[in-house]
């Protein structure tokens, strides 16, 4: 009990002695403890809201089909479909309705729409539950709400189909197929084949509309809805349907498990974004953890050989300075955590198609697992150093002697032909590899994101380039997530830059000092110390950049890859080392300023 | 490129090192300490003056003040006729590199570099081509006796053998004046008797040199020998005999 008190009260006075360091730990363990909690509470937010639009829009349990053959010599079997109401397991159905791939066209946009022909009155199964306006009638239709809302479109507007008017009556929703932007996870491979290439929005209108302008070149399909004894079976039924008949003519089943699915992709997108902008939070997290947890162990260098020489064992410096951080880690997990929860029914859309908003909860399980990576993060940052300060020697402590530098002869070498800034940089960076090395690796881990998002924004561009495409909201929503990850990525690289800085400092004053004392100018001192910074960050970039491609590849789930302008990466490149060398400015020069006497006379060899 | 020795010189001025009234005091009112108060000093050229004290009497503070790593609060400093207390830090960066040679108690090498990488980095440091510093640092080297210790690192190397690269690296640009702060203070007898030697050699090939150190026997090997307490010099002697030829003779220094 007295040692745990006696670790208490070490931990307390420090964290208490440098409320700056600790709160600078607890900001980078938090912002990826959020992104992390952001990332998890968006699986399976769509559940929820899918539940509630299934049973207010009495949705069937399956969406049977017949379309025409491909080449649209031979319209759809309708005969082949309407068994399926008789068939066993089947305990009520609506339909069959007609369904055709039309051009939707309004003032802005000219994009493909999937039409469903209905009646008047309302259907036994999947009623299309209106938010605004009233039901279709001839000359009129009702659009799909986020359909409606991508086009921005509102009831008594008039769109063109095919390019005959039609007034919008009303605004809807229906859990019998997925809404828009995912339609076509499951609902294209029933209609005709002549749907216009693009994501298409569901249209209803009146049966005898959407006949009028069909003809042999332009078929329709039918469908209908089904509801089955065991609803919880239509996944099964579906497939052994499908399994059985495979002929083009055969009807084809989709489950309400599969539009469950499908609907689900609107948020996998963002999803993926959170998650892996938490990784690479955490990386960067990492980095600062551990240049702050390695700067402090330098500061501590005296007071571990005090510690040490009134009877603390290795174990306990060790201990205290982990205790230290994984209280932070602990603070910031639940700090974490707590404003992703807050922050989720920001991001945590279910979209337009569904009812209500998202089921926003924070399991057990993912408040361990985010607990979990910030211990991790932590851990992994701190146990070096401690692990050092533990092992140290305690007279060197006592006697607050510098960690002898790493040599490398090939830099010292190399760094002799050089300018005195050049020289001088070099050989303070080569002075503490591992600390160059996190510098690189924070920069890397910044410049992929940074790259990861102009790709976006690249393909975000083309896209709007081209004529009268819609917008994907799926598309808009990941660009705005991925691009508040990257401030957050650029943010708490800045800060690592300014620590890692920071840390070169105080651990190059003897050698900077001594430096001037030979004859380098204050000038080339600082400027030495800023090349020793952006030496590492300009590799980061170089590796960075690439590394922004893959992970916007691994992102994407369709599509191509579309480049940025050479000029925006070269900006990124060059401009990374010098925003770097912007952020030592204020430190470096603050070490240059630095009587030379008092630390060289403070100092020992 | 342009030298501390390219500035334009006062005429009529004899030393090679000159102060007037130099001053420099830390701290106010109660807690004020006159570390450098009201000192005169002339160094002639070939000169080795030591300068004795107690600890805290300001003898460090003062060589500070000569070699330019700080700057007096008043009174005047001159080396070879010019005016240095008033000079900018690149001026005063420019001074330290090609007129002043440093050796500390502390040695103060790069502990990363070897014996040869140390001394040519101040040679380095002033823009000097790699090949030229290179050749200047292995004849310091061998003139200091360490010839074949050249590619060691100072971790390798005895205390009187770190001191002895200290020197050939403040000899490194060939200054006019070398300032030594308690260059024995950190020696075993032996290795004190090893650096003395190595001074003697500078004051016989005309090097001049300013020592401050607490031990007497190392002043006592000097031309001259300026006593400081409480920041003001309060004694001076002239020794006859100097450094040159008195090694051999000082009571347990003997190897």
């Amino acid at each position: 009990m007295g040692r745990l008190a006696l670790i208490a009260r070490l931990v307390a006075r420090d964290l208490r002695h440098r409320p700056a360091e600790a709160v600078i730990l607890l900001l980078a363990i938090t912002a990826a403890a959020t992104t992390l909690t952001l990332g998890l509470v968006l699986h399976g937010i769509t559940t929820g809201p899918y539940e509630r639009t299934r049973t207010a829009t009495v949705a069937p349990d399956i969406v049977a089909s017949v379309a025409p053959a491909n080449n649209a010599n031979q319209p759809a079997d309708l005969a082949n479909l309407t068994p399926l109401a008789k068939a066993p397991g089947v305990i009520g159905s609506s339909g069959p309705y007609p369904v055709r791939g039309m051009t939707l066209r309004t003032g802005d946009y000219t994009v493909p729409a999937m039409a469903e022909g209905r009646g008047q009155a309302p259907s036994a199964i999947d009623r299309p539950l209106l938010t605004a306006g009233t039901w279709a009638r001839p000359g009129s239709v009702v659009l799909e709400r986020s359909f409606a809302a991508a086009l921005g479109v509102k009831t008594g507007q008039t769109i063109f189909l095919n390019d005959r008017g039609f007034r919008i009556s009303g605004i809807a929703v229906s859990a019998a197929l997925p809404p828009y932007p995912a339609l076509c996870n499951v609902g294209c491979d029933f209609v005709s084949p002549n749907l216009p290439s693009g994501q298409p929005g569901l249209v209803w209108m009146t049966k005898t509309d959407l006949l009028a302008g069909a003809t042999p070149a332009d078929p329709v399909s039918w469908y209908m809805n089904l509801r089955l004894a065991n609803p919880a079976s239509a996944g099964t039924y579906a497939t052994a349907y499908d399994n059985a008949h495979t002929a083009w003519s055969a009807p084809y089943l989709v489950s309400w498990q599969r539009v469950e699915v499908a609907t689900s992709r609107v948020t996998e997108s963002a999803e993926g974004v959170l998650l892996l902008g938490s990784a690479l939070l955490a990386l960067l997290a990492i980095a600062s953890v551990a240049v702050l947890a390695g700067g402090r162990m330098a500061g501590q260098v005296r007071r571990v050989g005090l510690l040490k020489a009134v009877g603390a064992t290795p174990g306990l410096v060790a201990v205290v300075l982990l205790a230290e951080h994984l209280l932070v880690a602990a603070a910031a997990a639940c700090l974490g955590l707590a404003l992703g929860w807050l922050a989720a029914p920001l991001v945590a859309s279910p979209g337009a198609g569904l009812l209500g908003s998202a089921d926003v909860s924070v399991s057990l399980t993912d408040a361990g697992v985010v607990v979990a990576v910030a211990l991790v993060v932590a851990l992994l940052a701190t146990v070096a150093p401690a692990i050092r300060g533990a092992r140290a020697s305690t007279v060197r402590a006592l006697d607050d002697a510098a960690r002898t530098p790493k040599r490398r002869p090939v830099v010292t070498r190399v760094s002799r032909r050089m300018p005195p800034v050049l020289l001088l940089g070099l050989r303070i960076a080569a002075r503490r590899p591992r600390r160059s090395l996190l510098g690189m690796a924070s920069v890397t881990v910044t410049v992929a994101g940074l790259v990861t998002v102009l790709m976006a924004h690249a393909k975000f561009d083309a896209r709007a380039a081209g004529s009268g495409a819609l917008t994907n909201p799926v598309n808009t929503e990941v660009i705005h997530m991925t691009t508040v990850i990257t401030v957050a990525l650029v943010l708490l690289a800045a800060v690592n830059a300014l620590l890692i800085t920071w840390a070169t400092v105080l651990d190059a004053r003897r050698s900077s000092a001594l430096s001037r004392a030979l004859g380098a100018t204050a000038a080339q001192v600082s400027a030495g110390l800023a090349v020793a910074q952006m030496l590492p960050a300009l590799t980061g970039a170089i590796v960075g950049t690439p590394l922004g491609f893959l992970l916007y590849a691994a992102l994407k789930h369709q599509g191509g890859m579309t480049y940025p302008p050479v000029w925006w990466l070269a900006c990124v490149v060059l401009g990374t080392p010098l925003v770097v060398g912007a952020l030592t400015v204020i430190p470096s020069r603050a070490a240059s300023r630095t009587e030379v006497a008092s630390v060289l006379q403070s100092g020992a060899a | 490129m342009r030298t501390y020795l390219d500035q334009p010189e006062d005429q009529g001025v004899n030393s090679l090192l000159s102060a007037r009234t130099l001053c420099k005091r830390y701290g106010r009112g109660d807690a004020l300490v006159r570390a450098v108060d009201d000192v005169d000093l002339d160094v002639e050229t070939g000169e080795t003056v030591a300068i004795m004290g107690p600890s805290g009497c300001g003898k460090s503070t003062l060589l500070h003040l000569l070699g330019g790593l700080d700057r007096p609060d008043s009174g005047e400093i001159k080396l070879a006729g010019k005016r240095v207390d008033q000079l900018g830090e690149r001026g005063l960066a420019r001074l330290r590199r090609d007129a002043v040679g440093f050796v500390f108690q502390s040695f103060h090498l790069m502990d990363e570099l070897t014996a040869v990488e140390n001394v040519e980095l101040p040679a380095l440091l002033a823009g000097r081509s790699p090949r030229a510093a290179r050749k200047r640092a292995l004849e310091l080297l061998s003139r200091t006796g360490l010839a074949d210790r050249a590619k060691f690192l100072p971790s390798a190397l005895s205390g009187g053998q770190r001191q002895r690269v200290a020197v050939a690296r403040a000899l490194a640009n060939e200054p006019l004046i070398v300032l030594a702060d308690e260059p024995t203070g950190n020696l075993d007898s032996a290795a004190t008797l090893e650096v003395l030697r190595l001074f003697d050699d500078l004051h016989e090939a005309g090097q001049t040199l300013v020592i401050v150190t607490h031990d007497s026997r190392i002043a006592a090997t000097a031309d001259r020998m300026i006593t400081m307490r409480d920041g003001a010099f309060v004694d001076e002697t002239r020794l006859t005999g100097g450094t040159a030829g008195s090694l051999s003779r000082l009571a347990g220094l003997e190897g």
